[in-house]
């Protein structure tokens, strides 16, 4: 993404002037959907379906092409396509749409949209702008998880995990003569083999991890390179030689995260936004375990142990959850900027995590927000317990005396 | 010419004749529309069956030629074809007719379309008379989905699972079944092709067999006139479209049923195929071509509103016949039945304990294989260098475990004692393995636990996937444990060692809940067979004096089986062979089935029938829970069919759930957090998506509500919501893993 005007920089945003944006890379749409917010303005080109009825009174139909102005509703992000769609209502009359009148935009690479902050452009705007207009963007990491039978082909971007296929086959069980067990496992190799190539694009050299448990990764590593050799096809061989094999407990997507802990990534990976992600979140799960009063989840604690400064100076750390930003309806987003505002003022650091990662997702299973802190402090859900009290005593009798085990 | 003057001129007659020859042109191109198709399939089937015999002398192509140039008109197709194809002088074996029946829609005369022996051209309708028919359609139709309306209700209160094949499977109450025998006799008489279609015969003979009493008609097949002619019913006109679209006139000899009026006992003598059966099934042959046709028709007898509201889908006739039903009593079966009993055993212990080779001697020993087989397996051992993993190439037989000498997926064979038939699940003890190992746990009565007695060894084991392994079981539901301490050899037989692993292991086997008296310990070497059938001859292990291996595992009494339950069974294996495209193999959880059955297959919901079964690798009839069966499934495709999966009985579905309540012991501690759910085979991932209780572990009862964490070895009632639809039920047992290690365990609630 970059500014349509050279002049245009992050200081100096003229909130009358609008912003206006131009996205050259697919990876843009996912930051513009981070920065268009619900009641923003944005303005872009748009194709509209007008019927025209002349003077004789026959209705003409016509498709054109104009720029309108909407004031958003919704957004819809489709990951797979890489595609945003900006739902809202006209403002600004034009010679075709009146203005309340609805429209969907579409926006699209190499077409330029401006938007207007409704509430102007706060830090965590401006942080996700900032992300957004870098243009020192590391190439992304290709990621297949994978077990017997199944494997998941995903690249890993700084800001997302997208998950280009799965593969799915049927490998036969030991009942069947070895022989045939050894041959699924082969057609599962080469399903997987041709999916990766298809949805990966390897013409520039791309660091390929390969993760299962067991042997598999390392034996599809080994198919790459034999089908490398078979169809002398020098490409395929760097790709087998380059690629790096990882330990993971599943083939499910969800150990990525282990896969990215693991030492061989790390000490290849060290700078990627999303390993030092992915370490903050597994230091939260550590704390949460000690169960020291260092680590709390959920909006209410979250939010007290932030006023009371003790996510400050000294290895206090606030993760949010970009999802909070999106779609959200003002004094709530203006709540959470002022959490975020306030950590940084307290000298601790703030970071939002990309749903669409790994480390993301596992903290959307604990809220969405949670936070390590300085110093430690109990019963911040205490409230919440008394709130609760009441309804408790009516349900704790149906459990009865059934052994779990 | 200007342009008023050109359309002055136009002569309008003319235009639409070229238009109507136009439309004409292309009706009778070469293409055939999809009525024309079937019409066409129906000819050609009633054409075959009128030629009977004759029908190998003319090519269906033939056939369709005459068809066509005789308009479908079916007597002269046949006389058509006789006179040129099958012997000119001889007369051709036309089928008897009965006596026309009126057919009418609502009262309305129906359109006379290609009546036979009519003029040789098919009527042609007007356009009026096009719209006036079009519009006719429409208000019948209407009126008839208000009635389909008030069809279903009816049968909803009549609680009728929807699909009709279901019902026919399944034992029928006397009325029900009553109403469904005139339906599907109906259908019989309806349609000129059922008598020769035997998936449909056989269908409709199930409910027949078992409400035989009721039905008094000849036992062998001839033909009698259709007393009840009715019009169908609005809802069958729903179901299976306006009438004019099947304008031909249906032939109305109703051919009764073979068996019906026996009594049950009788009912073994056809087991075989009668001579009747042959004859149908050689007509079935015949008529193949015409099955888009036999498209059975439901009616409404009176105000009970007894339609049979199958889905359409649900009655498609398949090609390959149903599997036939004995309609046993599976259960008393099986108590009548006196097999040995059947217990499953799971061999569980750290990687390396010499589970497998402990097992291939096992099997040496009891002389299930041969030792010219072991001998064998030690020459290609020896190849590669690893002469002692021999015996547990056995059952470690694919190329990767023997390649690397560790056992990836669970193994499988039995062996019978004097009492029980024993079969035996070898499982992996590779930590990256333990998806298959619970696997195989959740198929077993009880387990051997095997130990590694070796120096060092056995402490590492304690740490790795000994008391993993151990704790698994035990929430997988096994109670019964042997603790085979193996390699005893390699530190000479020492007692004191024997007893400081027992001591240890007993120690944090009760406290994983195995209970004292249902521990034993033995101590055995795998690879030399001592104490596993027989007692060792080492004078080093004279103070040992309780049972072998072999001796424990028959005094070990196999869990209660859940018989009356509804069938449930999880797909262990999916595979195919040159007899049967698509079988599968696994224990029955609970219930029983047999063949002929009809099974669904959760989470896709399809449905399949059981062609054939095996119990233990022997052709069998029926099976119960408790049993390893191979399953032969028929018409299903195998897309629908996972390891993993459920096969359970479609009259009671298990269902698929998106999340569950799970009351779990936590082993590690639990956090909302990303989770592996596994039970049995299935391997699903899933989150813990909440906690709503931590609960008392002895009285069950609300400690504390909503808790942020739970820490090992506290129970709480966990909330887990699960990627894909998963079939589970309340009272299964779970186990949920998180990165590699078992975080808990529990009960579906």
């Amino acid at each position: 993404m970059r500014f349509v005007s050279k002049k245009q920089s992050l200081t100096a945003i003229d909130p009358l002037a609008g912003l206006a944006l131009l996205p050259t890379e697919p990876e843009d749409m996912w930051h513009a959907n981070n920065l268009i917010a619900v009641s923003d303005i944005v303005k872009a080109h748009a194709v509209r379906k007008v019927h025209v009825t002349t003077p004789t009174g026959s209705v003409t139909t016509d498709r054109v092409h104009t720029d309108l102005t909407i004031r958003v509703t919704s957004t819809f992000f489709d990951p797979a396509a890489s595609s945003l769609h900006v739902s809202g209502v006209v403002v600004k009359e034009n010679a075709w749409v009146n203005v309340g009148q609805y429209h969907t935009l579409d926006l699209e690479l190499q077409r330029p949209f401006t938007i207007w902050k409704n509430d102007g452009w706060d830090t965590v705007a401006l942080q996700t702008l900032t992300e957004a207009i870098n243009d020192d963007k590391p190439e992304a990491l290709v990621a297949v998880v994978m077990q017997e039978g199944i494997a998941n082909i995903c690249l890993i971007t700084d800001f997302q995990t997208l998950i280009k296929q799965r593969v799915e086959s049927a490998v036969p069980k030991k009942r069947s003569t070895a022989k045939e067990t050894s041959g699924g496992m082969t057609a599962f190799y080469e399903k997987t083999l041709s999916t990766m190539l298809r949805a990966v694009d390897f013409s520039s050299p791309r660091p390929l991890l390969l993760a299962s448990p067991g042997f598999i990764a390392q034996d599809f590593r080994a198919y790459m390179q034999s089908q490398g050799a078979l169809r002398a096809d020098k490409r395929l061989q760097r790709i087998a030689k380059d690629s790096v094999v990882v330990h993971s407990s599943t083939g499910y997507v969800h150990s990525l995260n282990e896969v990215l802990k693991s030492p061989e990534v790390q000490a290849t990976m060290r700078d990627k936004k999303f390993t030092s992600e992915s370490k903050l979140v597994d230091q939260l799960y550590e704390r949460l375990r000690k169960d020291d009063g260092r680590a709390w989840y959920g909006r209410d604690p979250v939010e007290k142990a932030v006023m009371e400064g003790a996510v400050g100076r000294g290895g206090g750390v606030l993760l949010i959850n970009n999802a909070f930003f999106r779609s959200l309806d003002l004094p709530t987003r203006k709540r959470y900027v002022a959490l975020v505002d306030k950590v940084k003022e307290d000298g601790g650091e703030a970071k939002v995590l990309s749903s669409d990662h790994e480390s993301g997702e596992r903290l959307d299973a604990l809220g969405g927000i949670a936070a390590i802190l300085t110093y430690p402090l109990y019963d911040l859900d205490e409230d919440e317990e008394q709130d609760d009290r009441h309804e408790g005593s009516a349900q704790g009798e149906d459990t009865g005396g059934v052994e779990v085990i | 010419m200007s342009r008023h003057q050109a359309v002055r001129n136009l002569d309008y007659e003319e235009v639409l004749d070229e238009y109507d020859g136009y439309e004409e042109e292309e009706e009778e191109g070469d293409e055939l529309s999809s009525e024309d198709k079937a019409l066409m399939a129906q000819g050609t089937a009633e054409v075959q069956t009128a030629l009977g015999v004759e029908a190998s002398k003319v090519t269906t192509k033939q056939i369709e030629e005459a068809l066509w140039h005789y308009y479908y008109d079916i007597d002269k197709t046949v006389t058509y074809l006789v006179s040129k194809f099958i012997s000119p002088p001889e007369k051709t074996p036309k089928a008897p007719k009965a006596p026309k029946a009126t057919q009418t829609t609502n009262g309305k005369p129906r359109p006379l379309v290609g009546l036979l022996g009519g003029s040789g051209s098919p009527p042609k309708m007007s356009k009026l008379q096009k719209l006036a028919a079009a519009r006719k359609k429409k208000a019948e139709e209407k009126s008839a989905q208000e009635a389909m309306e008030q069809t279903r209700t009816k049968m909803t209160e009549l609680s009728v699972n929807d699909t009709s094949r279901a019902k026919e499977n399944s034992p029928l109450a006397g009325a029900f079944g009553k109403r469904l025998k005139t339906s599907a006799s109906t259908a019989e008489g309806r349609n000129p092709l059922t008598p020769a279609e035997p998936s449909r015969t056989e269908l409709s003979q199930q409910p027949l067999v078992e409400i035989s009493n009721e039905q008094v008609t000849a036992p062998e097949p001839k033909l009698v006139p259709d007393p009840e002619k009715a019009q169908p019913s609005s809802f069958a006109q729903t179901l299976f479209g306006y009438p004019s679209d099947t304008p031909r006139r249906k032939r109305t000899e109703l051919y009764p049923l073979p068996y019906a009026d026996f009594a049950p006992s009788v009912l073994d003598a056809f087991s075989k195929p009668s001579p009747d059966d042959v004859v149908l099934a050689a007509q079935a042959k015949v008529a193949t071509a015409g099955k888009k046709t036999a498209v059975p028709q439901t009616k409404k007898k009176g105000p009970s509103a007894d339609a049979v509201a199958g889905e359409v889908k649900g009655l498609k006739i398949e090609d390959a016949p149903l599997p036939k039903s004995k309609n046993l009593d599976v259960l008393s079966e099986f108590e009548k039945s006196e097999r040995k009993k059947t217990a499953s055993f799971v061999v569980v212990g750290h990687v390396d304990a010499g589970k497998s080779t402990m097992m291939g001697r096992l099997l040496l020993d009891l002389g299930v294989i041969d030792q010219r087989t072991v001998e064998k397996l030690r020459q290609e051992a020896e190849k590669i260098g690893k002469t002692s993993f021999a015996l547990a190439w056995v059952l470690d037989q694919r190329s990767e475990e023997r390649a690397r000498g560790v056992t990836i997926d669970i193994a499988t064979n039995r062996f019978e004692t004097e009492t029980t038939a024993f079969t035996i699940l070898d499982a992996p003890g590779h930590r990256d393995f333990i998806p298959n190992m619970i696997a195989g746990a959740s198929q077993a009565d009880f387990a051997i636990l095997v130990i590694d007695a070796g120096p060092g060894a056995f402490e590492s084991g304690l740490r790795g996937q000994t008391k993993e392994h151990a704790l698994l079981i035990r929430s997988m539901g096994v109670s019964r444990i042997i603790v085979a301490i193996n390699k005893l050899d390699t530190v000479e037989w020492l007692q004191e060692r024997f007893d400081e692993i027992r001591h240890q292991v007993s120690g944090f086997l009760s406290t994983t809940g195995f209970q004292a008296k249902n521990t034993t310990f033995v101590p055995v070497s795998g690879l030399n067979g001592d104490n596993l059938v027989r007692k060792s001859s080492d004078p080093a292990v004279s103070w040992y004096t309780g049972a072998t291996l072999l001796e424990e595992l028959d005094n070990s009494e196999p869990n209660k089986r859940a018989l009356a339950k509804p069938f449930r069974m999880t797909i262990s294996e999916v595979f195919r062979s040159q007899q049967n495209p698509l079988s599968i193999s696994g224990r029955i959880d609970a219930g029983s089935m047999q063949m002929g059955d009809a099974i669904l297959v959760q989470p896709s919901g399809e449905k399949a029938y059981v062609k054939s079964l095996l119990v233990d690798e022997a052709p069998s009839d029926w099976a119960v829970a408790g049993q390893n069966v191979v399953i032969n499934l028929s018409n299903i495709d195998p897309m629908h069919v996972r390891v993993g999966d459920i096969v359970c009985d479609p009259a009671k579905p298990i269902p698929c759930v998106e999340s569950f309540t799970l009351k779990a012991l936590a082993f590690d501690f639990l956090m909302p957090m990303q989770v592996d759910v596994h039970r049995g085979r299935l391997h699903a991932a899933g989150k813990i998506e909440s906690i709503s209780a931590l609960l008392d572990k002895v009285t069950g009862s609300v400690t504390k509500k909503k808790p942020k964490i739970v820490k090992p070895g506290m129970v709480a009632r966990i909330v887990v919501k699960l990627g894909l639809r998963v079939p589970l039920e309340a009272g299964q047992r779970v186990v949920l893993r998180s990165g590699g290690e078992t975080v808990a365990a529990g009960l579906l609630e």
